[in-house]
């Protein structure tokens, strides 16, 4: 802390006090803004004279005698405030009432190890640091949350990754990115976040419904991707990133630059460019398999400590190529692609991008108000709009060979308040309403049935969580949300189709009319009326044992996807069946978590179980004949499922330079009707991670191996008829492949110049060049896993 | 709140139907035509399916019953019967040629087939063909359009690889 004294000092060198000599005197009392709890200890300090400081009393009181008459500026510190500079004006005596803003979370500000900053009392959750991030930078969001234990992901390749929290995904995990709630479309396997994971200051994973705040419907978890507020100070800094990506030989760049006022005006710019071209497996190209990624932010509010605004606008765009060998067009390509240990199409490296491939559009504006009430607590009032658009290019023929096969445009406005009371020390209370409007547009220009179609949805969510301190280390939580959804589509279903399904029975009122080649055009409409709930205690008898206990009910509608599904998926070589009469899912999680954090070594033991009813999930039933052949068909139904697992995690501190960690996930899901495997669990792992650091140019060395068991608790494999056959043959569709180990390596020095850092970082994955397959890849059928990959980074902060 | 009521309101008046969507490069219907070169009638075996990945299965028909120890000169057309009128297929499958291929599969009393018309590249094509039974019993003809194949190659399904169009098998007696 003296070091801040001696900076804050010497910026703010105002005038030269003569002390001794004088018998004027400042006194007052500081205390705390929000519920006047008297401040012992805060020290006091004329500014520009490094031996007048004084310390509070148990009553909050301070006294500096021997001034001069004159005008002075103070310096009021404390370990837990936000520091405070007053100007005031002496003529004999003074006497002041200060009053500081005691709840540093509040500010999230750049966390502290050691001080770690939670989002939910009780929930299981973790925060990814900025060096990880920077570290991930040139990847994904979903590979840098895979650094936090229990974290997976459903890949489709390398490129498109989407976050897997204890086995659940899509709908099912919430991304909050600056706030807003993302509307991308997160109800495909194979649609990623769009997000760029340069513009985060921090990312947080919260595992479970348990932040109420956000949403009810989270049964998988939360990822916050929050921005960092900024210290009320003149001053210009900023940070360039490049790196170079040896597998896909591309790279990306990264640059943001950050002005602040003292009188809290900020602005702040970013952008990014991320190109690769095609990647590589150990023994061969993954021919269409580059990328290129746009990503810019701004970000600039007058942000004060009693009242503040923040308007942001975000922009991404990434056009993704698809592995072409996944492109399969009849059910024997599909057997033939498993069957093969090699792609079917292997081409020379290339960068550019050729069908199947996806061009995602994602526009993100918000605009954020927040006012303090003296003694009472906070209000926030924010508006979003976001706009995503998402084009998927199949391989076609003729005078389509050029058209996507799905245009789709999400619309998405949001306006949502929440009032934060935090003037009692020994409870929290938020509450707060949120209304959201949604458009979908599926433009028929494609040429192609919409697999998604039209629709109106509106959601209201009303909601009260109250954190209470009970004393000794204990704290109680819990909340209770209230969501309204009502989606309102205009589809068309093949009369062939609708009478399959039977609606022709359940929902003959819902057709507006028959059109001339075969197509019932209707109106569904559905409302759904959603309660969630949490209930948690955290225990924290001292600095390194914590314990926490918390228990969510969460309740989320159907998506458009689950409803409304109607189509043969190209890239998976089935026909995929939403189904009408879907109910929401309700899910009971109960997770538990006993964690020491000491200097020597420490552990984080978390087991948890999930319980879902109605699960709503894709199981193949059927198989329907098409003129490209047999396809097998996936419909969505619901059952009873339960996910049970365990994240434990390890550190030890070996010498004051060595130290290594060790973490171990195991999920176990299980369809408890059917009494049968999940699908898409993720297997076990193991992680064990040595590393060696030193003040010397701040190095650090770390070489991490991480070991994926086989998943051995899969749904059956199915029976197809193959028309080249000519009999039934088992397809492979569903067995895990094997069981590997990669290594992986990463290390980074700084260079201190003038006034800036040089971080040099270089980092390796994969590095034996390991030949393997993920189960959670859907690509694992027609190619392996990337092979080796070095990434040398270098940033330059300023 | 009332920014926000606004948008629902502009937005809900907009209240157009959506434009219909008819797959306009699907193949409906697959027809094989095998005239006999001795003479006699024209067998015709076809394939359709309207509804497309609808789930209706396939109707297959076939007209007539081959003759034994005969050579037959057949040809391929392909359309979608789900346009008005219908859409004639065969001619863009021709003029991307080297792009397609027919590939047939033949069991039973039919012996051979032969004799395939060849793309701009001299390679196999096989919208005509030329087809043998042998002594009377029952067949199986298989015929799958590629897409994008491996050219040249040995003309089975494996080797031609590529993506499959439409794909028909015809059981068949021969007489």
């Amino acid at each position: 802390m003296k070091t801040w004294f001696i900076m804050f000092a010497l910026v703010f060198v105002q005038s030269t006090v003569q002390a001794q000599k004088c018998n004027g005197v400042i006194s007052g009392i500081v205390s705390d803004y929000h519920d006047k709890t008297i401040l012992e200890g805060a020290s006091i300090t004329v500014v520009g004279n490094r031996e007048l400081v004084f310390y509070t009393d148990d009553k909050g009181f301070f006294k500096i005698p021997g001034l001069c008459n004159g005008s002075y500026e103070l310096e009021i510190y404390h370990p837990e405030c936000q520091t405070v500079f007053m100007k005031v004006n002496l003529e004999t005596s003074l006497d002041l009432n200060i009053l500081l803003e005691h709840h540093l979370e509040e500010l999230e500000e750049v966390k502290v190890v050691g001080n770690k900053i939670t989002k939910t009392n009780s929930a299981v959750e973790e925060t990814l640091d900025v060096k990880t991030i920077e570290q991930f930078g040139s990847a994904s969001l979903g590979d840098a949350l895979k650094e936090i234990n229990g974290i997976s992901s459903l890949n489709t390749g390398a490129n498109i990754v989407k976050p897997t929290i204890h086995g659940l995904s899509g709908s099912r995990v919430m991304v909050l990115n600056n706030g807003v709630r993302m509307q991308d479309m997160e109800w495909g396997a194979e649609h990623a976040p769009n997000v760029d994971v340069n513009a985060a200051g921090s990312i947080s994973v919260i595992k479970g419904a348990s932040a109420l705040q956000y949403g009810g419907d989270a049964i998988g978890g939360v990822i916050l991707i929050e921005q960092n507020r900024f210290q009320k100070k003149d001053s210009l800094f900023g940070k360039t990133i490049l790196t170079g990506i040896l597998n896909g030989r591309g790279g990306k760049v990264n640059t943001d630059l950050v002005k602040t006022y003292k009188n809290g005006w900020f602005v702040k710019g970013q952008a990014s460019f991320k190109k690769l071209g095609d990647q590589e497996a150990p023994d061969y190209i993954l021919s269409n398999t580059g990328v290129n990624e746009i990503g810019a932010s701004l970000h600039f509010g007058k942000e004060n400590f009693t009242s503040g605004w923040r308007g942001s606008y975000s922009y991404f765009n990434t056009e993704i190529g698809i592995l072409t060998a996944s492109h399969i067009g009849s059910v024997d390509d599909l057997i033939r692609a498993i069957n093969d240990d090699e792609p079917t199409v292997v081409e020379p490296f290339t960068y550019s991008i050729s069908s199947p491939r996806q061009e995602v559009t994602h526009h993100l504006g918000k605009f954020k108000y927040y006012k303090r009430f003296e003694g009472l607590g906070k209000l926030n009032v924010q508006y979003d709009y976001q706009s995503n658009r998402r084009y998927e290019y199949d391989i076609r023929t003729g005078d389509d060979k050029y058209k996507p096969s799905i245009d789709l445009k999400l619309t998405t406005h949001t306006l949502s308040t929440d009032f934060k009371i935090d003037s009692n020390s020994d409870y929290k209370m938020v509450f707060g309403v949120m209304g959201r409007y949604q458009d979908n547009f599926a433009n028929p220009d494609t040429g192609v049935r919409r697999l998604i179609p039209d629709f109106e949805k509106m959601d209201a969510g009303v909601f009260s969580v109250i954190q209470y301190d009970l004393g000794n280390g204990l704290n109680f939580d819990g909340g209770i949300r209230y969501d309204y959804s009502k989606i309102d589509a205009k589809k068309y279903y093949r009369t062939s189709r609708w009478e399959e399904r039977g609606y022709d029975e359940d929902f003959s009122d819902i057709i507006i009319r028959e059109t001339g080649s075969s197509q019932y055009l209707t109106n569904p409409v559905f409302d759904y009326h959603n309660v969630s709930g949490t209930l948690g205690v955290k225990y924290k008898p001292d600095n390194q044992n914590t314990f926490t206990l918390n228990y969510a009910l969460s309740n989320r509608a159907p998506n458009a996807s689950e409803l409304f599904s109607d189509g043969l998926h190209h890239s998976a070589a089935r026909i995929e069946l939403g189904d009408l009469r879907i109910t929401s899912e309700t899910s009971h999680k109960a997770s538990l978590s006993i964690s020491k954090e000491g200097d020597s070594w420490g552990y984080t033991l978390e087991p948890y179980a999930n319980f879902i009813n109605d699960f709503i999930y894709l199981e193949p039933t059927d198989v329907e004949y098409t003129v490209r052949g047999a396809f097998p068909v996936w419909e969505y139904h619901q059952t009873n499922a339960s996910i049970i697992g365990l994240d434990l995690s390890l550190y030890s501190n070996w010498t004051k330079h060595w130290k290594t960690d060790h973490k171990f996930s195991l999920t176990k899901g299980k369809d408890t009707s059917e009494d049968e495997p999940l699908i898409n669990i993720p297997a076990a792992n193991i992680r064990n991670k040595v590393s060696y650091t030193t003040p010397w140019k701040n190095l650090e060395v770390g070489l991490e191996s991480k070991y994926v068991f086989k998943q051995n608790e899969t749904p059956a494999d199915i029976y197809v008829y193959s028309p080249e056959a000519g009999e039934d043959v088992l397809l492979e569709i569903n067995s895990a492949p094997a069981a590997y180990h990669i290594l992986s390596l990463n290390s980074s020095m700084d260079f201190n110049f003038d006034k800036s850092t040089l971080t040099v970082s270089l980092i390796g994955t994969n590095i034996l060049d390991v030949t393997y397959r993920d189960y959670l890849n859907r690509l694992r059928y027609f190619a392996d896993d990337l092979g080796r990959n070095i990434i040398l980074q270098f940033k330059l902060n300023y | 709140m009332l920014a926000f009521t606004g948008i629902v309101l502009t937005s809900c008046s907009d209240d157009d139907d959506p434009v219909e969507v008819n797959e306009e490069e699907t193949i409906t219907t697959m027809t094989v035509s095998l005239t006999p070169d001795q003479g006699g009638s024209i067998i015709i075996l076809k394939s359709e399916d309207s509804d497309g990945d609808g789930p209706n299965d396939p109707e297959i028909t076939v007209s007539g019953n081959l003759e034994a120890n005969s050579t037959y000169s057949g040809s391929v057309t392909f359309s979608n019967v789900t346009e008005d009128p219908v859409e004639d297929i065969t001619e863009e499958v021709a003029e991307e040629n080297t792009e397609h291929q027919l590939v047939y599969i033949h069991t039973g009393a039919i012996v051979d087939v032969y004799n395939l018309d060849t793309d701009d590249d001299g390679n196999a094509l096989g919208l005509s063909f030329d087809l043998d039974t042998g002594d009377a019993g029952d067949a199986a003809l298989q015929v799958v359009l590629r897409h994008e194949p491996t050219k040249p190659n040995d003309g089975s399904l494996s080797g031609t690889g590529g993506s499959t169009d439409f794909t028909a098998s015809f059981a068949v007696t021969v007489e």
